[in-house]
């Protein structure tokens, strides 16, 4: 996982509530195998006028003019802007795999869905949570003034507006430390090993019945 | 001291560790693989030099992208043929069980898990599919996960999680006729909001939930999610134990009594205290019917579709037009006056075999309205199909013009061939009704299995409880 300590980048607003993860990567798209290669199709259904495909060049397509992405003054914006229960819906890490692999490494909104919340520390995304009116803030910020940009220190948890404001945010303290470093979560558990050996023996005479009849 | 709640005891027996900041390793006792979100965890184990765990925790089927009909041609789009192909692989590589497309307990991974028994009280279950809440319906801990926790998972039988906050959600009263489980989540939904239940783990109680059956409970708890909680759950009693009791993968003879006498203790103490409750009159719900592109946009059916202008918080007033918008929909329209042109009856919140003999007896010795351009009737197993057949089911639903197909995920989010074209209007028994869910630009009004029945026969939605009165 790349590792996350300060972000520069411009900020582009997607100002509805509820944003879900069929609309961020739609389905047809879910049926690769790999982890990369989902950032042309990142909310498909609304860049796109025509219907997509995998497969499909998505230079030849037509975009959406309407669409927020679409607009010249969010071009390689690397931090999302987005309201309540951002990521609510199916569990597809899909979705922090587009918004990555088109170049988010940030997104800020008032409330996140859990699983999506989750999946974004997985991959380097730092999810970041401000309350309704600060975000209601650099909604108007970013709507008023062309190539907004925030630096976002993760070390010193905060955010620093082009006005020189500071915003201090919250984020959890093993999830932070995760991603400034890098860290893999799997082998950072498999340092536990022995502790999850000997759970699973005592397991086994606690609630045989879970074991005398697995999926053989 | 205040005593646990069922949460706090699954929870507590399940943590190998815990450091001052809350973060726990959770242990993971069955953990269900489907072909969609876990090609990439297994790319991931290979790439590391891992093996899985504990091998025979794992249940694999293949269910989003497998096709509904003529199976024996087999998938005919190359990409999702290679999906469900990937799954086989890694399967057979690592040893794992698996119920391959052509298997005849193939089916819905949320409904052959319960179906094998493979789900037991006590158990933390987890799959990376978000509808895994289902099978909290047994007195287990089970949520959905992403990918990176499915590779985690097969690699340390473990998960690094904090604990959640206890809300318990009680319905009380008695069920009218023809008001289902479907109706009791739309309308709990409804209420809390869809991230009413974030950060929270939600137990559901009172006599209405306690005198659902088995399939009714995991209705419920299936679309806990939809309510913003990871894990929904319901405490143990003798209808759970009833439902297991000699299913394939549930305990043998020399461990049946024994399983049960723990499996008893699995509900939340009398003193227990709960973070947030919520208190819902289960006798004065009617059908719900949702009206827009969020779970919580659902009226009651004898209701009007809402007015945005009289929401007074903008953000929601904003949203609320955009939904009417695309589902083409006018304020202050009767519900009743909504007529669909497709009807789905399906996917893992309603497609076992309660669900279709209820939307059977809707139909029976009726037709589907001139209106409905397609009914489809997808059953949750190859188990739950054989099941209906054998009670002549798949009968009455042809006899009326549906059509009878092979189980799977099908229109619920329309991976394989079974899809809505825009503009299309969809009574569906499924659990999402986000935009573009059942197909792009497809319409989607979220029901129970007997609302979606009737409403295919009547061409329009309908109130059952007056045709259930007679």
């Amino acid at each position: 996982m790349e590792k996350f300590t300060t972000l520069d980048g411009i900020v582009a607003p997607l100002d509805r509530p509820n944003v879900d993860t069929d609309a961020i990567i739609p389905k047809q798209f879910l049926k690769s195998i790999h982890r990369t290669g989902f950032g042309p199709n990142l909310f498909d259904e609304w860049r796109y006028l025509d219907r997509g495909e995998p497969g499909m060049d998505n230079r030849t397509r037509q975009p959406n003019p309407e669409f927020v992405l679409n607009l010249s003054r969010y071009q390689d914006a690397g931090i999302l802007l987005g309201r309540e229960n951002f990521g609510c819906g199916s569990s597809r890490e899909h979705a922090v795999w587009a918004l990555l692999d088109y170049g988010f490494r940030a997104v800020i909104a008032p409330s996140f869905a859990d699983i999506f919340f989750n999946n974004c520390f997985k991959n380097g995304v730092l999810p970041l949570v401000l309350e309704a009116g600060a975000i209601n803030k650099l909604f108007a910020a970013v709507e008023a003034t062309p190539g907004f940009r925030m630096t976002i220190d993760l070390p010193a948890q905060e955010i620093h507006t082009p006005e020189q404001e500071i915003i201090p945010f919250e984020v959890d303290a093993f999830r932070k430390d995760c991603l400034i470093r890098g860290l893999d979560d799997i082998a950072l558990t498999l340092e536990h090993a022995a502790a999850i050996r000997a759970f699973e023996a005592q397991r086994r005479l606690d609630a045989p019945w879970l074991y005398d009849n697995s999926t053989e | 001291m205040s005593g646990k709640t069922l949460y706090d005891k699954l929870w507590q027996s399940h943590l190998i560790r815990e450091d001052e900041a809350g973060t726990a390793l959770l242990y993971i006792d069955r953990h269900l693989v489907h072909e969609v979100t876990s090609p990439q965890a297994f790319e991931g184990l290979r790439l590391a030099g891992r093996t899985p765990w504990r091998t025979h925790s794992i249940l694999a089927v293949p269910d989003h992208n497998v096709p509904t009909t003529n199976r024996a041609a087999g998938i005919a789009d190359p990409i999702s043929r290679i999906q469900v192909e990937t799954l086989d692989r890694n399967c057979t590589d690592f040893g794992i069980t698996e119920f391959s497309m052509l298997d005849e307990r193939q089916g819905i991974v949320h409904v052959i898990g319960p179906e094998q028994g493979a789900t037991l009280p006590g158990m933390t279950v987890v799959c990376g599919d978000s509808h895994t809440s289902t099978h909290g319906a047994f007195g287990a801990l089970a949520f959905g996960i992403g990918t990176s926790e499915v590779e985690h998972v097969l690699a340390t039988q473990c998960l690094i999680q904090k604990k959640s906050s206890n809300m318990q959600i009680r319905v009380y009263g008695k069920l009218a006729t023809g008001v289902s489980a479907k109706d009791v989540v739309l309308a709990i939904i409804g209420e809390i909001g869809t991230a009413g239940g974030t950060g929270y783990a939600i137990e559901f109680a009172g006599p209405v939930i306690e005198a659902l059956t088995m399939e009714g409970r995991m209705t419920v708890c299936n679309m806990t999610i939809e309510a913003g909680a990871r894990a929904g759950m319901i405490g143990v009693d003798d209808t759970t134990i009833d439902y297991l009791s000699g299913r394939p993968y549930a305990p043998g003879a020399d461990h049946w009594e024994q399983a049960v006498a723990a499996w008893h203790e699995l509900v939340s103490d009398a003193d227990a205290g709960f973070d947030r409750e919520v208190i819902l009159d289960g006798g004065a719900l009617a059908p719900q019917v949702t009206w827009g592109t969020s779970p919580e946009m659902v009226t009651p059916v004898d209701g009007l579709v809402p007015d945005p202008d009289a929401e007074q918080d903008l953000v929601k007033r904003d949203g609320m037009h955009k939904a009417l918008e695309y589902m083409d929909l006018q304020p202050g329209t009767p519900m009743t006056a909504i007529r669909p042109d497709h009807v789905f009856i399906g996917s893992c919140t309603n497609a076992r075999i309660e669900d279709l003999r209820e939307a059977a007896a809707e139909i029976r010795g009726q037709m589907v309205a001139p209106g409905i351009r397609q009914a489809l009737v997808v059953p949750g197993s190859g188990l739950v199909k054989q099941q209906a057949e054998a009670e002549g089911l798949d009968r009455v639903f042809t006899a009326a013009g549906f059509e009878w197909r092979e189980p799977g995920c099908s229109m619920c989010l329309a991976m394989n061939a079974d899809r809505l074209e825009p503009g299309d209007r969809c009574a569906s028994t499924s659990n999402r009704n986000f935009e573009g869910r059942q197909g792009p630009g497809g319409r989607t009004h979220l029901v129970s299995p007997a609302m979606a029945a009737a409403a295919a026969v009547a061409g329009h939605f309908v109130d059952i409880r007056k045709t259930a009165g007679g």
